[in-house]
């Protein structure tokens, strides 16, 4: 896979934050700007849900990224679409190479299924996104406005998460690819509301069982 | 299943739409009568309409990409919808999800009723739409559906591969519904189809009185989650 690096120099961004593990992160991201999210210690999994800014029914669309362009996985190139088949922002580097659209986010109920019945106090990416969510309205009144909740939290990226399907139709969710300063970049191709939940999965190998800080980026057009 | 008296039959015709509510108890056979059709799913709690099927959910709980015999569809609130008792194909699509308004005008052309009557292009998105609007949902409910009858595979790289011809006539899948549930469906293509003509297929529905899944069932033993997905759903039902 190609890794492609950015020449954008993070002295010049107008945000630049760090979201700690287990923490949520909700702003607006204006047409044309770009957004960085940088894995500071490596391995960590930053499950993220792009809505368009104006309009709470159109929201990214894991099906229609995987079906336009033919492919399960997201780098460099990578349009993410909406479930309005409109391209709402594009991959412009990637120094990681792969990350996931179909593993979704950790909710209490699932942690249940997956892991033990005993498991469901444990902090998950759903309750991080509801809690990000009802909060938004402190920091970002064009978040608030759209009035997101459980019914919008549709299957998301898994930004640094590897997630492989063997032709035979089996999936697994095994030991990241990134490590500690990979990033991802996306040019926003409309105005977008990212949710992010910086995954607090203590279960399985997508944090490397030890959930660790990122660093989001956003520059001028 | 198949020696319980039937409740009811339903054709769905080709490239149509239809929604109901389905028991926990009953069982729905889907049958591809002709070869080659799609069906795509999506399931909710009618009780709790905020419950829906997360196809993440279902993929991780079963270490799966594809469903077949001995999977169960799960709720994003860790139970289960429905198990799948049988299966003639071995391969269904959970990662596609539908065709929609634009994606079938580019491929199949324009469209209209005034011409065509009702043999004119539904996509599948419109249609769930549709019936997702009788129960008080939208768009912000709608997401990935469950694409019985078509295959899709991934390489190495993620490139997905369709499989034209994967369903042959008389094909068919069993559904046993654990809790509840709201269905929807439309029978237009899928969405990576790439036969150049609007040619959609009719799907039939069956729906028996089924047996509450044993404690030796086999998809409550396919794996340890699924045990624990029963045991989730069993709590919730019985009450």
């Amino acid at each position: 896979m190609a890794l492609i690096s950015s020449k954008l120099d993070p002295a010049n961004a107008v945000i630049d934050e760090i979201c700690l593990a287990g923490e949520p992160w909700v702003r607006t991201i204006c047409c044309g700007q770009v957004f960085r999210i940088l894995d500071l210690e490596g391995n960590q999994a930053v499950d993220t849900l792009f809505y368009s800014a104006h309009e709470a029914n159109e929201h990214y669309s894991a099906t229609d990224t995987i079906v336009r362009q033919g492919s399960l996985y997201l780098t460099t190139g990578s349009v993410l679409y909406s479930s309005e088949g409109n391209a709402m922002l594009t991959i412009v580097a990637d120094t990681c190479g792969r990350h996931d659209t179909l593993g979704g986010a950790c909710a209490a109920e699932s942690n249940s299924v997956r892991y033990a019945l005993d498991k469901l106090h444990m902090h998950c990416c759903r309750d991080n996104f509801m809690q990000g969510l009802i909060d938004c309205d402190r920091h970002d009144a064009q978040a608030a406005k759209l009035g997101l909740g459980k019914r919008d939290l549709v299957p998301n990226i898994n930004f640094f998460m590897n997630v492989p399907v063997t032709p035979d139709g089996e999936l697994n969710f095994v030991d990241g690819i990134s490590a500690a300063g990979k990033y991802v970049e996306m040019r926003a191709e409309m105005d977008v509301v990212c949710a992010i939940s910086n995954c607090p999965q203590l279960n399985n190998p997508c944090n490397a069982y030890n959930p660790t800080p990122v660093r989001l980026l956003v520059w001028n057009s | 299943m198949s020696s319980a008296p039937l409740l009811w039959e339903y054709t769905v015709p080709a490239g149509t739409h239809w929604s109901g509510l389905l028991r926990r108890g009953v069982a729905l056979r889907l049958t591809d009568i002709d070869g080659g059709a799609n069906c795509s799913m999506i399931f909710f709690n009618p009780e709790q309409k905020l419950e829906r099927y997360n196809m993440p959910d279902t993929l991780k709980a079963q270490h799966t990409g594809m469903l077949t015999r001995g999977h169960c569809l799960y709720s994003d609130m860790g139970r289960i919808f429905c198990s799948i008792t049988a299966d003639t194909l071995g391969w269904h699509d959970p990662l596609c999800g539908v065709i929609d308004a634009g994606m079938a005008r580019k491929k199949y052309g324009e469209s209209h009723y005034q011409q065509q009557r009702n043999d004119m292009v539904r996509n599948g998105r419109d249609s769930l739409l549709v019936e997702l609007g009788k129960y008080g949902l939208g768009k912000r409910d709608l997401g990935p559906t469950v694409n019985f009858f078509s295959k899709v595979s991934a390489d190495a790289e993620g490139r997905l591969e369709y499989h034209p011809g994967h369903s042959k006539g008389g094909a068919s899948v069993d559904l046993r519904f654990e809790m509840n549930t709201l269905v929807a469906l439309s029978t237009a293509p899928h969405p990576l189809d790439p036969a150049p003509e609007y040619r959609p297929r009719l799907v039939k529905l069956s729906a028996w009185r089924a047996k509450p899944a044993a404690e030796d069932d086999l998809c409550r033993n396919h794996c340890p989650e699924n045990q624990r997905g029963f045991i989730n759903t069993e709590r919730y039902a019985s009450f």
